[in-house]
């Protein structure tokens, strides 16, 4: 009688238990500006266009840290304010910026291709690299990443509204957190910094 | 006789509504000068186990409200922890089975996202500015009560 009851009061009990709270953040993490992950998963590669000429992979930048942003070179509003944080927050790392790469994917393959896409980039940062690639490449790559993209015809051509968030990928290749836009140089440059003094 | 009565009964009235209206200044002015306190800055949103399966099965499944409303300086803290057995995406945050995304909000604004976990597809946050000035607390407190049934 007492085992039956004792073994009512432990279902009831587990099944009365709340569901599994959120994992706290790791000491790491919770150093971070931007918005974490916990736990981190690995971030999607993929195999693009690269605007040095080769074929751009995330796993080509294992060991670095790696913050990942989606754009396009007709971009008049939000990516030359991302693109010139991001350059003045690695300018702000001194020598540590040797370990941070930026990569911008292009969400215009209609007007951006490599070529265009290392002319517009070098006006912010000459080692940052540009991805581009055919329509569906790039739509998969947007798919993987939950970025959006909308075009708005224009009296001269059109815009594109997209997500404006930049990833941080950690030396292990592990999508680690999500800076929105709006956040300045000192808050990149301070993630970059928490990031690049891990280990890979 | 009667229309003196009648005048001291209007003075009693008045002046029992001068009081209840001065008390009534009193307890809102010190409602709202209270600085708000939570015990957590984070807003916690968790997808149910089982909610895609539901939804296979014609469930109209609503998780999430369609708004989010976070507050700087009190809850401007997004948590987001998926309970369920396949991934859920809102926006840009794509959360595995099991995974938490954490958010800290800085700048007061409205975001739009595409989300799975709305049947319309799309969520927004909303993240109002710090509350700073008493009016402005009083009608945070006013507002966070009708939303969520509790007073801060």
């Amino acid at each position: 009688m007492l085992r039956r009851l004792a073994c009512s009061l432990a279902l009831l009990c587990s099944t009365a238990l709340p569901a599994a709270a959120p994992a706290p953040p790791t000491a790491a993490d919770a150093a971070l500006i931007a918005g974490v992950f916990t736990p981190p998963r690995a971030a999607p590669d993929f195999s693009l266009r690269g605007s040095d000429g080769r074929t751009l992979q995330l796993s080509h930048y294992r060991g670095k840290v790696v913050l990942l942003a989606f754009g396009y070179s007709s971009c008049h509003e939000v990516c030359p304010v991302t693109l010139a944080t991001l350059a003045h927050a690695r300018r702000k790392l001194g020598a540590a910026a040797s370990d941070v790469q930026v990569v911008y994917v292009t969400v215009d393959p209609e007007r951006d291709d490599v070529a265009r896409m290392h002319q517009f980039l070098a006006l912010f940062d000459p080692t940052f690299i540009g991805g581009s690639g055919t329509p569906a490449d790039l739509a998969a790559v947007r798919k993987q990443y939950g970025i959006t993209v909308t075009r708005h015809d224009t009296v001269d051509g059109y815009v594109l509204a997209h997500s404006s968030f930049v990833y941080l990928i950690d030396r292990r290749g592990m999508l680690r957190a999500l800076m929105p836009f709006g956040h300045g140089v000192d808050d990149f440059a301070h993630d970059m910094g928490v990031l690049a003094k891990e280990k890979g | 006789m009667n229309v003196a009565t009648g005048t001291t009964r209007r003075q009693i009235a008045l002046r029992a509504a001068g009081i209840a209206a001065l008390l009534l200044v009193t307890a809102l002015t010190a409602v709202a000068l209270q600085p708000i306190r939570a015990p957590t800055h984070e807003q916690l949103f968790e997808i149910p186990k089982g909610t895609w399966a539901r939804r296979m099965a014609g469930a109209r499944v609503e998780i999430l409200p369609a708004e989010l409303h976070l507050t700087l300086g009190v809850r401007d803290i997004l948590v987001l922890h998926n309970l369920d057995d396949v991934p859920q995406q809102f926006g840009p945050i794509l959360l595995m089975p099991g995974q938490t995304f954490r958010m800290p909000f800085t700048m007061a604004a409205s975001y739009q996202f595409a989300c799975t976990a709305h049947l319309s597809g799309q969520m927004s946050i909303v993240v109002e500015p710090n509350p700073a000035t008493p009016w402005a607390r009083l009608s945070w407190r006013v507002n966070n009560y009708l939303r969520s049934g509790r007073w801060s």
